[in-house]
C-alpha cells in the first residue's frame, strides 16, 4: 500500500479531513492524528517536508491555513506525493472555486469523494482533474 | 407521549450535517457537551423509518465519527440499511460510513454480500459499481472477496475505463486477502498492462508495484511487459512505479540490470520532473550501484541536490548519498563539505541525515578529527541533536570492538570530555564502554584512572543524575586500578565527598567499595614504604609486589614521617574517637584537608608520600564520613560501610601504636594489622580473568550445605527482589588461603567482619546466604561456555599479552568474576551497529507465501519445479479450497491447469519450457472455453497430485537459502528478455 492515510489539518491541529487506506480503530486514528500533528506542525517553512514517523514517512504541505499531510510507505517517491497534493489542491480549487478551509468542512463529502476517484487502496489511479471531477459534476447536475 | 411528539419534531426538524458543523464552529467551550447532544439526536433519529431522516442522521454520525472520533460501530446495522437504499445520495452515504467503520471483524459484514454482488453488477449505474468497489478495496474480507471474486473478474475487462480502473486497484486487497482470486484475475490483470488506455496502464502499474515489493520473486516472468512500459511510457507516475519495480527485479536478476541501465540513465538525464529524476537516482544507487557511468550520473544529480535551497531537495539528496555511501564512499567524500555544512542546518531531519553520512565517512585515519568536528557541534547543539551526535560517535567508535579506535588514550579522555557536555544523556552507553574498554585495553588504564579521577573529584558532576552510570564506572576503575593513581589520598576524598549523598545507593555503594580499597591501597603502601625505610632497603622486593610502576620517594618519606609529635597526635586522633558534633568535626576535617592539599601541593617527590597523618587524617575521614551511613537502609551501603568502619577499627588501634613505638618496634607493633593490610592489599590487587558463565558449577558444594531446600522456600519469600550481581568478600583466591594460617583468632572473635579462618567455610557461609543468587543467577544463563576458570594461569598470561591481543581474546570475554562490589554485570558483548540488514530480511508472510504461489503457479503454469519460493503451509488449503472454487468459476480459470499440463512435458528442459510457457499463453486466448472444459477433470486429477507431491518436495527446500533459490530461478528470464 503506497499511501497509508490521508489528513487534512488545519493550523490550531483540528482534523478537517481523515481519510485511511488501512483499518486503524478510532484510538489508533486519535494517537496518530495527535503524534502527527504535533510533529509536523511545529515546522517552519524552512524545513523539509519529509518526516520519519513510526514506520513510515509523512508527506505534507501547507496551504494557507490547512496543512495536506500525506502517510506513505518509506520507498515511496517523496516528490510525486508532493506533487499529488498540489494535484488534489489544485482539483478543489477548480470544483470550489478559490478553495478554503470552510468549503472542505461544509463539502467533506466532496472532498472525500474527489479523494476516491484519486486514490483507490492506496494507490493513486487518476491524476486527471478533469477525470476527477467529471462523476462529481455530474451527480450535482443530476440531484 | 412527550418521546413521540420530540421524534416527530426530529422528523421535521432535523439538523443537517451543515447545521451540524455550524453549531460546531459556534462552540468554544461546550463542544463536547453539544456533541454528546447532537449524538443523543442521531441515535434517535437514525432509527426512523424515514430513509432520509435516516441516511441524514448517518451522515453526521460518520463527519463526527472521523473527525472527532466517536464510536459508531454501534449504527453498523443503520449502515448496511442504508447502503442497501435505492436513492444513489443515500446509497453513498451508506457507503462511505461503511468504508470508515466496518472492519474485519464487524458482525453485518455477512450481511453485505448481496448487496455488493447487486451493486457491482449493476449494468446502468456505473457510479454504483464504482462506490461498491471503493467499499470493497477498504472493507474487504476474505470471504467478501471468495463470494465476489467472479463479479471482480468481469469488471477487469469492462469497457467503462471509469470502473476497470477501479476495479484493477481493488484487485491489490483481493489478493492478499483471498490470494485464490489470482487463478482467476490474474491473467485479466497482466492483459490490463497492455491497455491502449493510459489510466488503465497507470492503475495496473501501481497494483503491480504493491505486488512487486512484496514479493519481487513472482514478478520476474513479467519482466518484458514492465519493460516495454519503462521505455515507452511518457506518464512520470506510471515511470516512477516501473522504476520500484525494477528496482526489486534486478536485485534478483542480474541480468536484467543491463537492459534497464540505459533506459534509466536516459530518462534522468532527460526528465524535466525531479520526482522522476530522483527516483531514477534513487533506483540506480540502490540497484545498479556495479555501474560505474550510471553511479557517476547519478552523484552528479545528487550533488544538484544537495546544493539546491530547497530543504526538501537538499534532504532527498543527502538520503541518496546515503544509500550509495556503503558502495561507493567515494561520492560522500567529494560531497564532504557540503554535508558537513548541512550539519547545523535548521532542520533537525537534514541535521540527522548529515551526521549518518558524516558517521559513514569515520575510518581510523579521520576519526579523530571527525569526533572533534562533532564534539564541537554537539556543545552548539540543542540537548536532542546533541544527543544524537554523541550517541553516533559512541556507537561509531565502538563498532566491532572498537575496530576504528587506534588511539586509546585519546578515546578515553574523549568519552570524558563528552560526559561533561552539558546535555549528555549518554550515560549507560559511556558507563558501558569505560568498563569495557577498562577490561579490554591493558594499556589505556593508567588513562582511564586519570580520566575517572577529573570526573569524580568534580563536585558540579554530581548534581546532573545522567552522569551517576559514568561516575559509577569511574568510581570502581578508580578502586580497582589505583595503582596508577598519582594521589591516592585525592581519591579517597572525592569518592566520600559530601554531595555523594545525591547518589541513588546502588552507585554510592560502588562509592564506598571503591573508597576501601583505595585505602587497602594507600595503607599497603604505607606499610612497604615504612618498612624499606625501617631497613634501609632502598628497593625491597616488598615494593615491587606492587603492581604499579611508582617511584617511592624513601628519603622525604621518612623524614615526614617521623616529624609529627606525639601530642599532635593525640589532638588530630582523639576527639574522632570521642562523640563530637558533626560541625566541628568538619571543621577538623577541612584543616586535614589542608594537610593532604598541602603535600599535594609539594614537589612530585613527595606528592606520593604516605605520610603517617595522611593515613590518620583520612582514616579519620572515612570513619567521620561513612558514621551516618551505618543506618542506612539500602542492604548494599550498609554491608560496605560496615565492612570498611571495621577494618578501621580492626587496624586503627595499631597503627596509632605503631607511631608511638616508633621504628625500634616495628616488627612486633605492625605485626597483627599489617598482616591483615597485606592480605587485603592482595585481594584486592588480584587481577581478574574472564569467567566462564558456568564456573560456578564447578565450585565443589561443601559438605553440609543443603542448596535446593532452601531455595523453594527462599523463592519463595523473595521471589521479586532484584538479583544484585554479587556480594563483597566472597572472592575466593589464592591468598585468603595463604591467609588462613596467619589469620588471628583473637581478632575474629572481636569483629563483625570475619577475616577467613578457611577459604572453603568462608565459601560456605557465603553460599548459605546468597546462593540464592548463586542459583539462580545460573539459571539465567544455560547457556554453557568452555572457557576456562576464573584464575586459570593460562588464559591470564594470554591477557597479559599485548593490546590488541587481548582485544581479540577478549571478544569471547563473558562474565567476568569481577570485584564483587560492581554492581551492575559487566557488558558481554559490544553493541555491533556495522550490520546491514540485507532487503531479503523482509521476509513474506504467510498470507504473501500463498499469494506469491498463486502468482507463480498463473505465471509459470502449474508445475512448480521451478517455482522456487513456494513456502507451502497455505497449499495444501489451496488445493483444498479448489474443489469448492471449481463451482463457481470460469472457463479461464481452467486454463491455468490446462497449461499446466501442457508444460508438464518439458519437464527436463527448463529453459525451453519459458519460452514455450509464452507461445502458450498467446494460443491460450484462441481456445475456446468448450475444449478446455473437456480436461477439466483430469486436470483437477493431476492438480491435486502435484501439489502434494510439493508439499513434500517443500519440505526439502525450506533448508535451502534465499541465493540458491536465485540461482536456480535465473534460466527463467533471459527466454522472455535477453
Amino acid at each position: 500500500m503506497g499511501i497509508r492515510f490521508i489528513l487534512m489539518v488545519n493550523k490550531q491541529g483540528q482534523t478537517r479531513l481523515a481519510q485511511y487506506y488501512e483499518y486503524l480503530t478510532l484510538e489508533e486514528r486519535r494517537a496518530l492524528e495527535g503524534e502527527i500533528v504535533r510533529k509536523c506542525l511545529a515546522r517552519n517553512e524552512q524545513q523539509c517536508s519529509f518526516v520519519e514517523h513510526r514506520n513510515y514517512k509523512i508527506v505534507y504541505r501547507r496551504y494557507a491555513s490547512l496543512f495536506f499531510l500525506v502517510g506513505v510507505d518509506n520507498d515511496e517517491n517523496e516528490l510525486a506525493i508532493l506533487e499529488f497534493i498540489h494535484l488534489l489542491v489544485e482539483t478543489m480549487d477548480r470544483h470550489f472555486g478559490n478553495v478554503c478551509e470552510l468549503d472542505i468542512m461544509f463539502h467533506l463529502e466532496k472532498a472525500h469523494f474527489m479523494l476516491e476517484e484519486m486514490v483507490m487502496n492506496g494507490c493513486i489511479v487518476e491524476t486527471s482533474k478533469t477525470n476527477i471531477l467529471q462523476p462529481i459534476q455530474l451527480m450535482e447536475k443530476s440531484s | 407521549m412527550a418521546s413521540t411528539t420530540s421524534s416527530i419534531m426530529d422528523t421535521l426538524f432535523q439538523r443537517t450535517l451543515e447545521d451540524l458543523i455550524k453549531g460546531l464552529r459556534l462552540q468554544i467551550i461546550g463542544e463536547s457537551a453539544f456533541i454528546s447532544k447532537a449524538l443523543d439526536e442521531i441515535r434517535r433519529e437514525i432509527k426512523s423509518t424515514d430513509s432520509h431522516t435516516k441516511s441524514n442522521a448517518l451522515q453526521k454520525l460518520s463527519y463526527l465519527s472521523s473527525l472527532h472520533h466517536f464510536d459508531m460501530s454501534w449504527a453498523a446495522f443503520h449502515v448496511v440499511e442504508v447502503m442497501s437504499s435505492s436513492r444513489f445520495s443515500h446509497k453513498k452515504i451508506g457507503y462511505h460510513a461503511a468504508s470508515l467503520s466496518f472492519s474485519d471483524s464487524t458482525p453485518v459484514l455477512l450481511l453485505i454480500t448481496n448487496q455488493l454482488r447487486k451493486d457491482l453488477t449493476n449494468p446502468n449505474n456505473e457510479f454504483e459499481v464504482s462506490l461498491a468497489l471503493e467499499c470493497l478495496s477498504r472493507i474487504a474480507t476474505t470471504d467478501l472477496c471468495r463470494d465476489l471474486t467472479p463479479e471482480i473478474f468481469t469488471l477487469l475487462s469492462s469497457t467503462k475505463i471509469f470502473v476497470r480502473k477501479k476495479a484493477i486497484a481493488l484487485v491489490l486487497r483481493v489478493f492478499e486477502k483471498y490470494p485464490d482470486a489470482v487463478k482467476v484475475c490474474f491473467k485479466r490483470l497482466v492483459e490490463n498492462l497492455d491497455s491502449t488506455d493510459p489510466h488503465i496502464v497507470s492503475a495496473v502499474v501501481g497494483v503491480f508495484c504493491e505486488l512487486t515489493s512484496n514479493d519481487p520473486k513472482s514478478y520476474l516472468p513479467l519482466a518484458p511487459e514492465f519493460y516495454r512500459i519503462l521505455v515507452d511510457s511518457k506518464n512520470n507516475w506510471v515511470l516512477i512505479k516501473m522504476l520500484k519495480i525494477f528496482a526489486k527485479l534486478v536485485l534478483l536478476e542480474p541480468r536484467l540490470a543491463k537492459r534497464i541501465v540505459e533506459p534509466v540513465c536516459e530518462h534522468m538525464r532527460r526528465t524535466g520532473a525531479k520526482s522522476l529524476m530522483f527516483e531514477c537516482v534513487r533506483t540506480v544507487v540502490s540497484s545498479l550501484s556495479d555501474y560505474e557511468e550510471a553511479v557517476k550520473l547519478a552523484v552528479v544529480k545528487i550533488r544538484e541536490l544537495l546544493l539546491d535551497d530547497d530543504p526538501n531537495l537538499k534532504y532527498l539528496g543527502l538520503n541518496a548519498l546515503s544509500i550509495v555511501a556503503p558502495k561507493h564512499l567515494w561520492a560522500v567524500l567529494e560531497n564532504k563539505e557540503v554535508v558537513i555544512k548541512w550539519l547545523s542546518d535548521e532542520d533537525p531531519n537534514i541535521k540527522r541525515e548529515s551526521l549518518r553520512l558524516v558517521m559513514a565517512m569515520v575510518s581510523e585515519n579521520n576519526v579523530v578529527e571527525i569526533c572533534r568536528v562533532l564534539v564541537n557541534y554537539a556543545l552548539k547543539s540543542d540537548p536532542e541533536f546533541c544527543n544524537e551526535i554523541l550517541g553516533s560517535i559512541l556507537s561509531t567508535c565502538s563498532r566491532n570492538l572498537y575496530e576504528i579506535v587506534n588511539d586509546f588514550d585519546w578515546y578515553v579522555s574523549l568519552l570524558g570530555e563528552m560526559s561533561r557536555i552539558l546535555h549528555c544523556q549518554q550515560g549507560d552507553e559511556i558507563e558501558n564502554q569505560l568498563i569495557d574498554i577498562c577490561m579490554r585495553v591493558r594499556d589505556v588504564r593508567p588513562e582511564l584512572v586519570r580520566v575517572g579521577r577529573d570526573l569524580l573529584i568534580d563536585p558540579a558532576l554530581l548534581s546532573n543524575h545522567f552522569l551517576y552510570r559514568i561516575l559509577s564506572a569511574a568510581a570502581w576503575v578508580s578502586g580497582e586500578y589505583v595503582e596508577f593513581s598519582r594521589n591516592p589520598f585525592e581519591l579517597i576524598e572525592a569518592l566520600l565527598q559530601p554531595r555523594t549523598n545525591l547518589l541513588p545507593p546502588s552507585i554510592r555503594a560502588i562509592y564506598i567499595q571503591s573508597a576501601f580499597k583505595v585505602l587497602i591501597f594507600c595503607l599497603h603502601s604505607y606499610l612497604l614504604q615504612r618498612e624499606s625505610t625501617a631497613s634501609s632497603y632502598p628497593d625491597t622486593s616488598a615494593l615491587s609486589e606492587l603492581a604499579s610502576k611508582r617511584e617511592m620517594p624513601e628519603g622525604s618519606d621518612s623524614a615526614t614521617f617521623k616529624a609529627p609529635s606525639h601530642s599532635e597526635q593525640d589532638e588530630v586522633f582523639n576527639p574522632r574517637v570521642s562523640n563530637q558534633s558533626f560541625e566541628e568535626l568538619s571543621v577538623g576535617n577541612g584543616g586535614d584537608r589542608t594537610i593532604s592539599h598541602g603535600q599535594t601541593s609539594t614537589p612530585v617527590t613527595s606528592e606520593n608520600s604516605f605520610t603517617y597523618e595522611a593515613v590518620v587524617n583520612h582514616l579519620n575521614l572515612i570513619e567521620l564520613a561513612l558514621g551516618p551511613l551505618t543506618g542506612s537502609h539500602d542492604v548494599e551501603i550498609l554491608e560496605r560501610v560496615r565492612n570498611l568502619l571495621c577494618f578501621i577499627e580492626l587496624i586503627k588501634g595499631e597503627v596509632l601504636e605503631s607511631l608511638v613505638q616508633k621504628e625500634e618496634n616495628l616488627n612486633s607493633a605492625e605485626m597483627k594489622s599489617s598482616k591483615i593490610i597485606k592480605l587485603m592489599s592482595d585481594a584486592f590487587s588480584e587481577e581478574l580473568g574472564p569467567v566462564s558463565v558456568s564456573a560456578q558449577e564447578r565450585v565443589p558444594i561443601p559438605e553440609g550445605l543443603v542448596l535446593k531446600e532452601n531455595l523453594n522456600d527462599l523463592e519463595m519469600i523473595c521471589g521479586d527482589i532484584q538479583l544484585p550481581s554479587s556480594i563483597s568478600f566472597s572472592l575466593v583466591s589464592n591468598h585468603y588461603e595463604e591467609g588462613v594460617g596467619a589469620s588471628l583468632p583473637d581478632l575474629q572473635s572481636k569483629e563483625e567482619l570475619e577475616p577467613p579462618s578457611e577459604a572453603t567455610s568462608l565459601l560456605a557461609e557465603h553460599r548459605k546466604r546468597h546462593g540464592l543468587y548463586y542459583l539462580s543467577s545460573e539459571k539465567n544463563d544455560i547457556v554453557a561456555n568452555d572457557y576456562p576458570p576464573a584464575n586459570d594461569p593460562k588464559l591470564r598470561d594470554n591477557q597479559n599479552n599485548d593490546t590488541e591481543d587481548l582485544v581479540k581474546l577478549t571478544e569471547q570475554l563473558l562474565v567476568s568474576k569481577k570485584r564483587p562490589n560492581q554492581a551492575k554485570p559487566r557488558p558481554v558483548v559490544v553493541k555491533l551497529d556495522g550490520d546491514v540488514v540485507p532487503v531479503s530480511a523482509k521476509r513474506p508472510g504467510p498470507k504473501d507465501d500463498s499469494l506469491s504461489g498463486a502468482v507463480q503457479e498463473v505465471l509459470l503454469g502449474s508445475d512448480t519445479r521451478t517455482s522456487t519460493s513456494r513456502s507451502n503451509p497455505s497449499d495444501k488449503s489451496s488445493s483444498k479450497r479448489k474443489g469448492k472454487e471449481k463451482l463457481i468459476t470460469d472457463p479461464s480459470f481452467e486454463l491455468n491447469d490446462n497449461l499446466g499440463d501442457a508444460e508438464k512435458l518439458d519437464h527436463e528442459n527448463p529453459s525451453s519450457r519459458r519460452s514455450k510457457h509464452r507461445t502458450h499463453g498467446k494460443e491460450r486466448r484462441h481456445k475456446s472455453p468448450g475444449k478446455i472444459r473437456e480436461e477439466r477433470e483430469e486436470n483437477g486429477q493431476k492438480e491435486k497430485k502435484k501439489s502434494s507431491h510439493r508439499h513434500a518436495r517443500h519440505k526439502t527446500r525450506q533448508r535451502a537459502d534465499v541465493p540458491l533459490n536465485v540461482v536456480s530461478e535465473t534460466p527463467v528470464i533471459p527466454d522472455f528478455l535477453l
